[in-house]
């Protein structure tokens, strides 16, 4: 197979960080290629030099053979290498082709029109030829997430694109599209088009991509074809010790309800229902998880749960006492622990220091405030100790919250909530951002949690996280809970059609089609 | 030690390199003068640092604007541009006057605690108003304070001719002042304890503001309600999160700004000019205030080095017209200073915002490091 493209001894060097360390890594024609690593391993860094996004310190990139020099985007652009971003850059109010077509739009007239019809003509000509179906005239805020994905990757090979690089491309997918998603790759890899895929999931290298490249700590493990290799040797190289994927935990019985929800219905920030008529319980000592993709009201949920937005109706109770629309300061009081699915917007302030941020929501509780003042030298300590105790990988406890990575910041986050011990943790996607050292610590507090019978709302996009961990999963679909399976008995299948609006029933029936299919 | 005196010095490079700049430039301006800017600024740092009685007349000019730095800067920190420190020092100052007059009897180390509070009070309410409004409707404070400044003016004016006015209270003919606060309202002059102060009028009134300004470090650094107002003001949504109120930090920020502007009315009346004038416009000393608060980076103690720089600025134009400079290149001075230091402010605004927007918090004006 010819290469494409062939990076060189690439080093990127940020002040007092080796982001990457002599770095060679090169695609061949036709192949979906997997650079895989944890968080700040640095494999976004490596393809922003790729797409010239930053400027290599020293090494070569060449591109069918030539050694080029990728100034900016649009240089890569002009290579022929396009970007699917993690975050869609697309413009919300507009039409499918409008964004597609975006910077390089055809105008009559000299330039004084929009050449619509012209511009419809080429994304549907892209579309057909890449089987990438969509409607040219759909508008992004009314297409799925999935679509959108879709239209990103029209987008860049509208561009001409003959290389694309996917930066954790399924990270906001459902288990259903995330196949899709494999399909269409399949196809684009038919097409001559050759393929970056960054992530950090181990299960899906190994379905979708033909070679993979480990990168750990800035510096290329190595590379391996994805057919003679397995899921427990990636993730030892990934981590550098063996870790284990799945949690053990025993067989429990829950105790008493520590969480009530009865008929709780909540508006989101356009006034529409979000949460519509929900109930359930959480016992003590199990762990409940809330599964579901991304914007079917979770975050609305969690947030009537926690006072920071106000309920419609419904009733919350914690203990067999009603909390409803209590304020957060007196939720927070009555034990509740929450890590925040948005670190930056509720977690953590990122301007104060990173010994301030871990005492946010107990600041004025002895030892660290005593009649309003402040005690400095307890906050250090307590942060001192977090910081050991959860390995949180900062040059000291000064410094600005913002200046930590995003995976040391959920860290710092889980550190100051499970420090109060609380009666119920509510946990929005805890591991967010986190390599699989820290996820598989995750789990194990939470499991800790679990076991020492107090209550843990976990709510999650992951479905293996939610399958690995939970006593009970209710599955969440525009506000509604779709059925509420047994951890034991969930299979992945049967959770991802509830996922995607299916009742109980018919996910059950589903699942069991599949095994018979599977069978036959 | 070594990282954080890095840490400082990053910190502090921003307004130093501003003053910097804004020296060069005036120099230029002086140049362009015809003049040599070496005399200028030699003439400048003499009329306002050389002898202690030039050092005094600079302190005085530095009393007023480092307490309305302080009150522009607590604002800051709760996220909050209180523009209202005019309204807030003139409904002081006509406070101050009429309570003065009121308990004109009391001896003086008892009227003068009295007036304090009652110049901290009057601005604290006024401040407090805007307070409410943005904590209760949302209603920005920059339009509040704006227009309560002149709501101040006037009510101001209008009990310097009727109610506090000689013609009433003394007997006399009509008059564009109130009466003078009495004997035992007044500080004490400088001179009184050190001679050597010569012909200046400073006053104690700096000594009651630089204790206000190491009160007010130790308010926002040591204690929960810095902490909360600090929270608020930099990321309202996880305050709440954390189970802080940005309705009550955002009025207490409010009230507390007030009533440090209100603090410089009273302290001004008291110290120096022991009544009001009625006047067609605003005193200017809220105004400074959010100069001094910017060079000196919202810091209760950088505002004091901030506010002796508008002081030096300002008292040291004298001397340099004296040596045929032009006084407008002060202005141009402090102008620049605060361009620069406002431009860089603002494009650190500009790269939290994109982070914000962006949500994974990528850097979009510089690489920032991974770890």
């Amino acid at each position: 197979m010819p290469k494409v493209l062939e990076m060189k001894n690439i080093t990127k060097v940020f002040p007092g960080v080796v982001a990457n360390d002599k770095v060679n890594f090169d695609l061949e024609k036709g192949e979906i290629h997997v650079l895989l690593g944890e968080n700040g391993a640095g494999k976004t860094t490596l393809m922003n030099i790729l797409y010239g996004l930053y400027q290599a310190t020293s090494g070569e990139i060449y591109f069918h053979g030539e050694k080029v020099d990728i100034k900016g985007p649009n240089d890569a652009i002009n290579l022929g290498i396009g970007m699917v971003h993690q975050h869609f850059m697309l413009v919300e109010n507009f039409t499918v082709t409008e964004n597609i077509v975006l910077g390089s739009e055809p105008s009559k007239a000299n330039g004084l029109y929009l050449d619509m019809e012209t511009a419809r003509n080429t994304v549907k000509e892209v579309s057909d030829n890449f089987g990438l179906k969509v409607d040219p005239n759909a508008l992004i805020q009314d297409i799925s997430v999935g679509l959108s994905q879709r239209v990103e990757i029209l987008k860049t090979l509208h561009k001409g694109a003959e290389v694309l690089i996917l930066d954790e491309p399924t990270a906001v997918l459902t288990p259903q599209e995330i196949d899709e998603l494999g399909v269409i790759l399949k196809n684009l890899t038919q097409e001559g088009k050759s393929i970056i895929l960054i992530t950090h999931k181990l299960k899906e290298v190994l379905s979708m991509s033909d070679r993979v490249t480990v990168i750990r700590r800035g510096k290329i493990v190595d590379t391996l074809k994805t057919k003679d290799t397995n899921i427990d040797q990636l993730a030892e190289m990934m981590v550098g010790r063996s870790v284990k994927l799945t949690s053990d935990k025993e067989d429990k019985t829950p105790g008493d309800v520590i969480l009530s929800i009865e008929n709780l219905v909540v508006k989101d920030t356009r006034k529409y229902d979000a949460v519509k008529s929900i109930s359930f319980d959480v016992k003590a000592g199990e762990i409940f998880a809330v599964a579901g993709v991304d914007g079917n009201g979770q975050k609305e949920l969690v947030e009537a749960l926690t006072g920071l937005t106000k309920t419609v109706s419904g009733k919350v109770s914690l203990c067999g006492k009603d909390i409803t629309g209590n304020k957060p300061k007196k939720v927070l009081e009555a034990g509740v622990g929450h890590i925040p699915e948005d670190r930056h917007k509720r977690g953590l302030i990122l301007q104060n220091t990173l010994a301030e941020n871990l005492i946010l929501g107990y600041h004025y509780c002895p030892p660290f405030a005593r009649k309003g003042v402040m005690n400095y030298a307890k906050i250090n300590e307590h942060a001192r100790t977090l910081i050991s105790e959860y390995d949180v990988r900062t040059p000291n406890e000064y410094v600005t919250a913002g200046s930590l990575s995003g995976g040391n910041q959920q860290k710092a986050i889980i550190a100051r909530e499970f420090y109060k011990d609380p009666v119920l943790l509510i946990a929005s996607q805890p591991t967010r951002g986190l390599d699989v050292g820290a996820i598989e610590f995750v789990h194990n507090r939470l499991i800790e949690q679990r076991d020492n019978n107090k209550a843990v709302l976990l709510v999650s996009l992951e479905l293996d996280e939610v399958m690995n961990l939970a006593d009970r999963i209710a599955v969440i679909y525009q506000g509604e809970i779709m059925g509420i399976v047994e951890g034991k008995d969930a299979t992945e299948r049967q959770l991802g059609l509830m996922m995607a609006g299916a009742s109980m029933e018919e996910a059950i029936e589903g699942g069991k089609a599949d095994n018979e299919n599977k069978i036959a | 030690m070594k990282t954080r005196l890095l840490n400082v010095w990053s910190v502090l490079k921003l307004p130093l390199v501003a003053i910097l700049v804004g020296f060069v430039v005036g120099a230029f301006c002086i140049m362009l003068a015809g003049s040599n800017p070496l005399t200028a600024y030699a003439a400048l740092l003499k009329g306002s640092l050389a002898s202690l009685p030039s050092f005094g007349e600079t302190l005085y000019k530095v009393t007023p604007i480092l307490l309305t730095g302080l009150a522009a800067a607590i604002g800051f920190r709760c996220g909050l541009f209180n523009i209202g420190g005019e309204g807030q020092y003139v409904v002081a100052a006509i406070a101050t006057v009429g309570v003065a007059w009121s308990f004109q009897g009391l001896p003086h180390f008892i009227l003068v605690p009295i007036l304090l509070i009652t110049g901290a009070l009057a601005g604290g309410v006024w401040g407090g108003i805007a307070g409410i409004l943005k904590a209760k409707r949302g209603i920005n404070e920059v339009i509040t304070t704006i227009m309560l400044n002149w709501t101040a003016l006037y009510l101001s004016n209008y009990l310097v001719r009727t109610l506090l006015n000689p013609s009433r209270l003394l007997d006399k003919l009509p008059s564009g002042h109130t009466v003078a606060v009495p004997e035992a309202a007044r500080l004490m002059k400088l001179k009184v304890i050190i001679p050597a102060f010569g012909y200046s009028s400073a006053h104690t009134g700096i000594f009651i503001a630089i204790g206000v300004a190491v009160l007010m470090w130790f308010i926002l650094f040591k204690t929960t309600l810095g902490y909360e107002i600090r929270a608020v003001g930099f990321n309202p949504t996880a305050s709440e999160y954390g189970g802080i109120s940005s309705a009550k930090n955002t009025f207490l920020a409010m009230f507390i700004s007030g009533g440090l502007a209100g603090l410089a009315g009273a302290i001004q009346i008291m110290g120096l000019v022991y009544m009001v004038n009625q006047s067609p416009e605003l005193p200017g000393y809220g105004f400074t205030g959010l100069c001094v608060a910017l060079v000196g980076l919202s810091h209760p103690l950088g505002c004091i080095p901030a506010a002796l720089l508008f002081g030096i600025l300002d008292n040291g134009s004298r001397q340099m017209q004296l040596a045929g400079i032009p006084k407008e290149i002060n202005a141009i001075i402090s102008a620049v200073i605060l361009v620069f230091v406002a431009g860089a402010l603002l494009l650190k605004y500009i790269n939290v915002y994109f982070e914000k927007k962006r949500g994974a918090g990528k850097p979009r004006f510089k690489e920032v490091r991974e770890v």
